[in-house]
């Protein structure tokens, strides 16, 4: 039966979630009995458990970096992986993973994933991540020579490119947008699907300092944690009114609709309050609601989303949409963690993107230039200083950029800001102050 | 036909990017793009969006392990054929959802899904994960494919989601609760802006392969790779190879990266830090970084007890206290970190206390406190 004893991995099987352990199981058997003509190995799975059941064991990891793998021309997209005790386990002796470029918020057709599904069983271990945190599909684990046969198939049968990984632009990813969300100010899946075509050069061949990520959020809910995780992130927001369907409302005071869409309803948390739980938490104070009609002082709005979250009934975003354009998110190391600070604070998002596009072009031109090897955008920006990023953007300086002012007055003044400049004469000074 | 080792350049095709995802977009959704109205969530892991048309989408959202094999993604077809017209997607936090067009077609998927267990008895289908509950555990790869993971990844995901499965399958919390894990502290998982990180760390500096450094790693990138220049060029024994200074390392790992004669994963060394209350939305409050509440849980496979137990007790001290629409981290700027560590019971170290770049705006420089 199994190659591999697991007694650790075995207790992985019992309790209710979806066991992953479970499931490498099922497809070790099954490569076990299959007819498909393998040719990757056959014990992939099985020596995967049993690799994975040792370093339970050992609590140290059994990979190692290293072996440079990939296909022809392309920089990035293939991660090289190599086990540590190939003898013992000669299934997943060379193990390399392919980044696959996801679609737009993840819809598939049953037909496509079926197609890919055969590809990867007779070429790879049968086992993927759906998705990696990038957002790309991810195959995982195959030998050297079967990476440039699953290129040419994807490519070639299923007309499907690879994604991104090194100093490069990372695979774009989205939410769901204009899809199936109501609070969509632009279509996120429309500008992911076109900067990703844009960029497909940036994609496969890396040319940055350092790896740089697009995400593209609907709206300030942020589903796709943009704000965090992308070195550009772009925001859906608004510059008019929030709609109020007044009668709606009512039937949201009357109990006649669910609050929240019904997201809090396996607690009783007493009959629905306006004044306390959507007037009362407004961030700005701008809303008021005298029994009859809700009022928004929306200039004062800055479309946090509560209400509407609360009320997606009675409330729906503004028609003058756009987004937010916010730089240089990154995860902690090196300088820690940064999240995107807003540099646009509006702009329309309509085919053919030419103003964004322009913009990241200018961003890629300096961060090319003067970044340093391995330093992402947002370090950059740190180092150059905020009002030097803007000036490369050829952004006027905005309050709505920043938290509040600086509190200290050590203002690197330019020669420029002087009227007349640095140039003094001494003698001059001399001759109204003695030595 | 095929590729040809031969001549790899023949026909060759590169650049072609993504599969539109308008060949992928079921019907109803294709027809409504743009036109929705609203949505409610029927009952946890079902919703229903309203278009301007009329037109309706019942969406069941389901819990997957992102870890799945082809056997696994064959059976989602073959429920997505069976019942959803042949789509299907999976969401940022690697759910599966499936879709339907009609009321009536709801009951059959929903019986479907819940119907199919794992031979060993896990389910392979849990409807949840909406609303004010909580939804799966974005992950990294940890001890089952990278090269740097102080930490598993799928196992405590498995370990911890076992253990709060209810709350999977309820909205019964006072906001969303985001539960994230990254293996190291490079976060390819971004954790840090989770309600809960799970997050691996190293606490001894690396070791040194003196025989065989100078052989296998560029010495100069080594070194610039070390974010606190712990790293010094050193002849040992006749060899080139380099020097730590053990007091400045930060334990990053960015050394074993750049050289694999640097490993620094170790079975003592290695284990869990909890961070919490960080958040991406901007809904009333603005979104903020996790904080570390516990410095540090050993490794304890299969199935992590002590770090299940420390999620357990934040998580419930936060649903039992805070009000409605708080996230963790809102409540406990409300409460206060001292009244958070009382309240949690966990034991407030002095490794909490930031001494990394910028510390100082972390302390507090008022004497508004709590007793
Ligand atoms: C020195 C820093 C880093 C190194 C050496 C590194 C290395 C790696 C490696 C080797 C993998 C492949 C894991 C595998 O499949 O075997 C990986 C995956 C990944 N990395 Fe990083 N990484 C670093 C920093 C980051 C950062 C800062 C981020 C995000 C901001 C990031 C995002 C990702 C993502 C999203 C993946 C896919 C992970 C998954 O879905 O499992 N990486 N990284
Ligand atoms: C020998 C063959 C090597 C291969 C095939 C290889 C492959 C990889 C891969 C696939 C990643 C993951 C990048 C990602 O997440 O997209 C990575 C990360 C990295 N590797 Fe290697 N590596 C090799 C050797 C080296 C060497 C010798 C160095 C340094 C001298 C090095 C430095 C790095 C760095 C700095 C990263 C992090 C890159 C990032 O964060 O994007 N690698 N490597
Ligand atoms: C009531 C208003 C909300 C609606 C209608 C809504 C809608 C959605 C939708 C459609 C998705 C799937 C997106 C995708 O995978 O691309 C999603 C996912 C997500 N949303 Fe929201 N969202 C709402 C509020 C929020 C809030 C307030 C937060 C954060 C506090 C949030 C955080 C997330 C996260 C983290 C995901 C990923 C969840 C997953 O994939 O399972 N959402 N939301
Ligand atoms: C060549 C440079 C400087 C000289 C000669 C100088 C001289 C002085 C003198 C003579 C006083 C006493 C004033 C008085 O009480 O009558 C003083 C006060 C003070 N200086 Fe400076 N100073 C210099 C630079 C600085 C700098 C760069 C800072 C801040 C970064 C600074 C901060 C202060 C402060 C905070 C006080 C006390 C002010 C008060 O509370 O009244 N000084 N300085
Ligand atoms: S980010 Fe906004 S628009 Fe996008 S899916 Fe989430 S709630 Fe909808
Ligand atoms: S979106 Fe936020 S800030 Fe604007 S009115 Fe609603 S609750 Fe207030
Ligand atoms: S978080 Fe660290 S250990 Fe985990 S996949 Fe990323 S680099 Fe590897
Ligand atoms: S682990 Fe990080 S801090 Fe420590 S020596 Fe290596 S690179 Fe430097």
């Amino acid at each position: 039966m199994a190659k591999h004893k697991t007694p650790m991995l075995d207790e992985l099987e019992k309790g209710k979630w979806p066991s992953f352990v479970s499931d490498i199981k099922q497809e070790a058997e099954n490569r076990e009995k299959t007819n498909v003509d393998l040719q990757a190995p056959k014990d992939a799975c099985s020596d995967l458990l049993g690799l994975l059941e040792l370093t339970y064991v050992d609590k140290v990891v059994h990979w190692k970096h290293g072996g440079i793998v990939g296909v022809f021309g392309y920089g990035g997209g293939v991660i090289g992986r190599y086990c540590d005790q190939p003898d013992q386990f000669p299934g997943v002796r060379d193990f390399h993973t392919i980044r696959v470029n996801q679609p737009s918020s993840k819809f598939y057709s049953t037909e496509f994933l079926k197609q890919l599904c055969d590809l990867w069983e007779r070429r790879g271990s049968g086992l993927t991540n759906m998705h990696g945190s990038t957002g790309d599909i991810i195959l995982l684990g195959t030998t050297t020579p079967q990476i440039e046969e699953i290129f040419w198939e994807l490519t070639h049968n299923l007309d499907q490119d690879l994604g991104g990984s090194g100093s490069n632009l990372r695979t774009p990813s989205d939410c769901i947008g204009m899809g199936r969300c109501e609070y969509a100010c632009y279509d996120t899946m429309a500008l992911c699907y076109n900067l990703t075509m844009e960029y497909q050069d940036e994609l496969h061949r890396p040319a940055f300092p350092y790896k740089f990520k697009f995400k593209f959020d609907g709206c300030p809910n942020g589903c796709v944690a943009s704000i965090a995780r992308a070195d550009m992130s772009v925001i859906g927001t608004w510059r008019d009114d929030i709609r109020i369907d007044q009668e709606a409302v009512k039937g949201y005071v009357g109990g006649e609709f669910k609050p929240n869409a019904g997201a809090h309803s396996g607690r009783d948390w007493g009959t629905f309050d306006i004044q306390k739980e959507v007037i009362g938490l407004c961030p700005t104070h701008c809303m008021e609601w005298d029994g009859k009609k809700l009022k928004i002082d929306n200039k004062e709005c800055t479309r946090c989303m509560h209400c509407i979250n609360v009320m997606p009934r009675a409330l729906r975003i503004g028609q003058d949409t756009g987004a937010s354009i916010l730089f240089g998110a990154k995860a902690p190391i090196l300088e820690g963690a940064q999240m995107s600070t807003l540099t646009v604070p509006f702009m329309k998002i309509e085919d053919p993107y030419d103003e964004l596009n322009g913009l990241i072009e200018k961003v890629w031109d300096y961060w090319s230039e003067e970044g340093k090897n391995r330093e992402r955008l947002g370090e950059m920006i740190q180092r150059v200083g905020f009002q030097k990023f803007i000036e490369v953007c050829e952004l006027e300086p905005d309050p709505r950029m920043i938290q509040e002012p600086r509190s200290n007055p050590y203002i690197f003044w330019k020669e420029e800001d002087v009227p007349g400049g640095w140039d003094r004469d001494v003698k001059e000074f001399r001759k109204k102050h003695q030595r | 036909m095929g590729y040809d080792p031969k001549d790899p350049l023949k026909d060759r095709i590169t650049d072609i990017g993504p599969r539109n995802y308008e060949d992928f977009l079921p019907p109803v959704i294709k027809e409504n793009y743009g036109k929705w109205l609203y949505h409610d969530i029927l009952e946890p892991g079902v919703l229903v969006h309203v278009s301007e048309t009329g037109a309706k989408v019942y969406t069941v959202r389901v819990g997957g392990c992102r870890l799945m094999s082809v056997t696994h993604i064959r059976e989602i077809c073959e429920i997505a054929d069976k019942h959803c017209g042949g789509h299907l997607r999976f969401t940022t936090r690697n759910n599966i959802e499936f879709m339907v067009d009609d009321e009536s077609k709801l009951k059959p998927l929903m019986e479907d899904l819940e119907s199919r267990e794992f031979a060993g008895g896990s389910k392979k289908f849990p409807k949840g994960g909406t609303g004010a509950g909580l939804t799966n555990i974005v992950h990294t790869q940890g001890w089952i494919h990278c090269h740097t993971p102080a930490i598993d990844a799928s196992g405590i995901v498995k370990a911890v989601m076992d253990e709060l499965f209810d709350d999977f399958k309820d909205m019964r919390f006072p906001a969303h609760v985001r539960i994230s894990l990254a293996c190291c502290l490079n976060m390819c998982g971004a954790v840090h802006c989770s309600d809960i990180a799970i997050l691996g760390i190293h606490r001894m500096p690396p070791m040194l392969d003196h025989e065989h450094l100078g052989n296998m790693c560029e010495i100069p990138l080594a070194i610039a790779a070390c974010p606190t220049g712990a790293i010094k060029p050193a002849t040992v024994d006749g060899k080139k190879s380099v020097a730590v200074n053990n007091e400045r390392c930060m334990f990053c790992g960015n050394c074993y990266t750049m050289c694999p004669s640097m490993p620094l994963a170790d079975e003592v060394g290695s284990g869990v830090a909890l961070l919490v209350g960080g958040k991406i939305s901007n809904r009333i409050s603005e979104p903020k970084f996790s904080k570390v509440v516990v410095p540090f849980i050993p490794n304890e496979p299969p199935r992590w007890p002590s770090t299940v137990d420390a999620i357990k007790k934040i998580l419930y001290a936060y649903v039992e206290d805070a009000k409605k629409y708080e996230r963790l981290g809102d409540w406990a700027e409300r409460i206060g970190w001292e009244r958070f560590f009382e309240k949690t019971g966990l034991p407030f170290t002095g490794h909490l206390i930031d001494d990394y770049r910028f510390a100082y705006t972390t302390w507090r420089q008022s004497t508004q406190f709590k007793f």
